[in-house]
């Protein structure tokens, strides 16, 4: 076993401090030391996207990343998107355009959604399709996930311009 | 008292069937809440993982854990010798059979298991892998189940007696050691003749290849043996938590009141999680071993190397018909590749399943099926993979041979579909395989599909391109895929379905509280079809109290009344009809109060939507609620206080849902890459509950029927080696690969179950795997095609063109 190492991260605006192997992936870092354990894991190869994360602005499938190489960063998942009290609009989307079935892609998928929607606040269908196709259902057959996204979307967009 | 909202409104308020209500289940799946079994954290909890065989048919000469026992963190390795004084080195199937726990002597399909690691962590448990040494001596393998019945390597030396002889197995006569049985239906001699002296008969052989259902999360489980208490409790990804805590009991000996299995919530099931695997039987061992909970979760090779398969079904047919179309028998007969162990999980008097509704919707008087069940080295499983139990194998089979039929008599393939289609007047329909479909209406679904997609538009479109196509204008192909498919779901009547035994019934228990909610707990389980949102609409409209107001909770055992589970489209027709009789007792008990609240005979109150009316005096009257509170805190003469019911429901009749689909394809013949352009399907699934979750399954069921038929498969080399072990390999299709469906419906209620319902989660994919690959073929049809085999992935659809000569 190699020496471990010392691994700081932010994570939903909590700071965690933390001595690690190097051979840690970030997943196991969140969902078995840090319990977060909305992100899933469906693959391990990079292929599913249940593991999806921001890290520094960024959408990252924290299975394929060690949490070494996170060291400094600040990373967001599902439990940081919104609360109780305040969903994002894409949670509200996606419970109300019937967006996930399992549940299982569900918090990798609006995550990577979020992303989305900074990156590109009105996509058209084909640019949601390219852009979550990093993210496998088993279940939904992603049409109604693009609905959610394309609500979600004009919602948040509606807002923008009324607080403009 | 005067009425403050309108009869309408009270309806809407209940949120009953028909509506689409939106899911309860979402408030936590969309916040990261959701509790899936590698969710769960206990003290002390360690965790267990496999050494697996590299190999798919070896003798295990030699396995020696010392090193590994040196490892930092890890605690234990079992192996077969640990597990025999227990008895549990080898545990029965569902089909029958037996199957190694941990590999005892030898290996028979690559990623067996041989040896379990039980570590403090995962990365613990991976070190102690890499240390534990195995020996083996390879033995020849066998990945082709025709090549099996003529060799003579024995696979199953635990299945030939010791002069040789070949005892019988689960399903009587086997007539090699690599056989598993013969399986019959319908009738062989009739059948032969009449194909014998048949105008026109067309005759092809295709496989359905192997494949998995590959739900998002892997099987896995956390066993706790608490020894103070006595008492098991095991947490898993199972699809019938009652059926595993009945299977733990009779192979452990511990009695089933010790055991509790709870089902928390599933990752997609989609048939992978309906049997029982070793790493659950190991993980109870090593928490027993180590006193310590032990949790066990699949990674993705080891899911798609080892746990449940799908098809592999070497199937050949021979379809009778007069020159004008009208089919006057069918045959049929599979080699079904059941690898190493027959660990299929169909009922047991169904050894390849439903296949015997091959007949399709048509009206057939004369069928014969037979299936030889096959040993290989290849993994074991043959689940349903959404479907019930080889439905998708016996629909692709008819919707290929109507087609092959139809190139044969020069037919339109949509014409040949309508004339031999069973007729409305003929249900309840006794096909010639046996089965007695319980209703349909066929033309009116296909007519009112073939007119919205503008068929005979599609095919004068179709016959210009072929034009263009010759005459050098265009590069790409259009195809037409029809198909139309009757599924046999809601198993099943007890009389002739069980499993291991099990009779498969299923159940629903109602509490209702004083306040006028509720808890009902069923004995399936949902894994994303929402239980917890239809069911409690069906309870909404049996009982008059909303929807909201009702807890539906499944997956514990100690809570749960018993049932089978949830798979084979068998939620709604059985544990669904449960609910309905279990709401209606409520209903009946809630009537005697009602009458004895407003003073009049029982018989002069009626329900109406949430209350008891007084008959012809509908301002008379008491809401459930009221009767609810009434029912707890007044004294009724003769009446027992509280209000609960609880039903078992054992289904006359399976019901037979129906489709008719339409898929347009273009291709493009240089890439092989086809382009869905549309994509119709009509389903009717009897009374529908939620419009918009049935809409959600046939998205999701569509998506893995193009999955199957147009890349997703399970391969293996001659070495017996897995080549598409990782989802590198093995298609998954993502949002840029999939189309938008049109869906629609008829409404052909099912005459015996209580609502009329007949579940709807698997007929998407059951009639859309032959609608996809229909399309395909279509496309080349005017070619010269008249068969190819899925799945129809960019390269075997450039192989296909390149073999018409298409490419000059
Ligand atoms: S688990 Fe990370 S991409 Fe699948
Ligand atoms: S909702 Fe099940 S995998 Fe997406």
């Amino acid at each position: 076993m190699s020496k471990k190492m010392h691994i700081k991260l932010n994570v939903n605006g909590k700071d965690e401090e933390f001595l690690a192997e190097p051979r840690e992936l970030l997943i196991y870092t969140l969902r078995e030391r840090l319990n977060i354990t909305g992100p899933h894991i469906g693959c391990e190869t990079s292929h599913c996207g249940a593991c999806t994360v921001t890290i520094d602005g960024k959408s990252v499938k924290s299975c394929t990343m060690f949490a070494a190489q996170a060291d400094g960063a600040e990373i967001t998942t599902i439990e940081g998107i919104g609360n109780p009290d305040d969903l994002h609009p894409l949670q509200t989307a996606f419970k109300e355009h019937h967006g996930l079935q399992c549940g299982y892609c569900t918090p990798g998928m609006i995550t990577r959604a979020t992303k989305l929607l900074e990156e590109n606040p009105t996509p058209t269908e084909e640019e949601i399709r390219f852009g979550m196709a990093g993210n496998i259902c088993r279940c939904t057959g992603y049409q109604n996930i693009i609905k959610s996204i394309q609500a979600a979307a004009a919602e948040m967009n509606a807002a923008k311009e009324a607080a403009e | 008292m005067k009425d403050e909202i309108t009869r309408e409104e009270r309806v809407d308020n209940l949120k009953g069937m028909g509506c689409s209500r939106k899911r309860v289940e979402d408030a936590r799946f969309t916040q990261g809440k959701g509790n899936y079994v590698d969710d769960i954290k206990l003290d002390g909890m360690l965790f267990g993982d496999f050494v697996r065989s590299p190999y798919a048919h070896a003798r295990i000469k030699s396995i020696d854990t010392a090193a590994a026992l040196e490892v930092p963190g890890v605690l234990a390795v079992l192996t077969a010798a640990d597990l025999e004084p227990l008895g549990l080195h080898w545990m029965p199937t569902l089909a029958g059979d037996k199957q190694m726990v941990l590999a005892d002597g030898k290996v028979l399909f690559q990623g067996q298991e041989v040896a379990y690691v039980v570590a403090e962590d995962r990365y613990a448990a991976a070190d102690g892998i890499e240390a534990v040494e195995v020996e083996y001596d390879e033995l020849p393998v066998i990945v082709n189940p025709f090549e099996s019945l003529k060799s003579d390597v024995v696979l199953r030396e635990d299945l030939v007696a010791e002069d040789g002889s070949i005892p019988d197995g689960a399903h009587g006569p086997r007539k090699h050691p690599n056989h598993i049985f013969t399986w019959e239906a319908g009738d062989k001699d009739p059948t032969e003749e009449v194909i014998a002296n048949a105008e026109v008969v067309a005759t092809e052989s295709m496989y359905y290849h192997r494949t998995h259902p590959c739900p998002l999360e892997t099987c896995g489980c956390v066993a706790s043996m608490d020894k103070v208490n006595g008492k098991l409790t095991l947490w898993g990804t199972f699809q019938a938590p009652h059926a595993i805590r009945t299977v733990v009991s009779l192979i452990s000996g511990i009695e089933e009141h010790n055991i509790r299995v709870i089902s928390p919530d599933i990752g997609g099931g989609f048939g992978n999680k309906v049997g029982a695997y070793p790493g659950y039987v190991c993980s109870v061992v090593a928490s027993i071993v180590t006193g310590k909970p032990v949790k066990w979760i699949e990674d993705r090779m080891d899911n798609l190397m080892t746990t449940a398969f799908a098809r592999d079904y070497h199937m050949t047919g021979k379809i009778a018909a007069t020159p004008e179309g009208k089919i006057t028998g069918l045959q049929c007969h599979v080699t079904a590749d059941h690898g190493g162990f027959d660990a299929c999980a169909d009922p047991t008097k169904f050894p390849a399943g439903f296949m015997n509704i091959c007949t399709g919707s048509y009206d057939i008087p004369t069928a014969h099926l037979s299936v030889d069940g096959v040993y290989t080295n290849k993994a074991p499983g043959g689940v349903s993979y959404r479907c019930s139990f080889r439905v998708t194998e016996a629909v692709y089979f008819i919707e290929r041979m109507i087609e092959v039929l139809a190139i044969k008599l020069d037919m339109d393939a949509a014409e040949l579909r309508r004339i031999n289609f069973i007729k409305k007047e003929q249900f309840p329909y006794t096909a010639a395989l046996g089965w007695e479909y319980d209703s349909g209406d066929y033309h009116t679904a296909w007519d009112k599909a073939l007119k919205t997609v503008d068929y005979e538009g599609l095919r004068a479109e179709q016959a210009q391109r072929v034009e263009d196509f010759k005459a050098g204008k265009t590069r790409k192909l259009m195809g037409i895929g029809l198909s139309f498919f009757t599924e046999i779901v809601g198993a099943g009547p007890v009389k002739n379905c069980d499993i291991l035994g099990l009779g498969m019934f299923d159940s629903c228990e109602i509490r209702i509280h004083p306040t006028g909610s509720a808890i009902a707990r069923l004995g399936t389980i949902s894994q994303g079809q929402g239980h917890a949102t239809t069911f409690a609409q069906i309870l909404a409209s049996e009982i008059g109290l909303p929807a909201d107001s009702i807890t539906i909770e499944e997956g514990d055992t100690d809570t749960a009344p018993y049932g089978l589970g949830t798979y084979g489209s068998r939620s709604t027709p059985v544990a669904g009809a449960a609910t309905a009789m279990a709401g209606r007792k409520i209903r009946a008990k809630a009537q005697m109060i009602a009458a004895y609240l407003l003073e009049v005979h029982d018989n002069d109150v009626e329900f109406d939507v949430d209350r008891f009316v007084v008959k012809g005096a509908p301002e008379k009257f008491k809401t459930m609620k009221e009767i609810a509170f009434a029912a707890y805190n007044q004294a009724i003469p003769g009446i027992e206080p509280g209000l609960e019911a609880v039903s078992y429901y054992d289904p006359p009749n399976m019901t037979y849902p129906f489709g008719a689909y339409v898929c347009v394809m273009d291709i493009d013949v240089d890439t092989g890459v086809p382009e869905i352009r549309r994509f119709y399907a009509l389903d009717d699934c009897g009374t529908r509950i939620n419009p918009m979750i049935i809409e959600g399954q046939v998205h999701g069921g569509l998506t893995e029927a193009l999955a199957v038929a147009l890349g997703q498969e399970i391969a293996y080399d001659d070495m017996g080696n897995v080549k598409t072990g990782t989802l590198m390999d093995f298609f998954l299709p993502t949002a840029w690969e999939v189309p938008n469906y049109e869906t629609d419906f008829t409404v052909t209620p099912s005459p015996h179950h209580p609502i009329g319902a007949k579940g709807v989660g698997e007929s998407p994919h059951v009639g859309g795997v032959p609608c996809f690959s229909n399309a395909v073929q279509d496309a080349f049809r005017p070619f010269g095609n008249t068969h190819t085999n899925m799945p129809h992935d960019h390269w075997r659809i450039w192989r296909t063109a390149n073999e018409l000569g298409l490419h000059g």
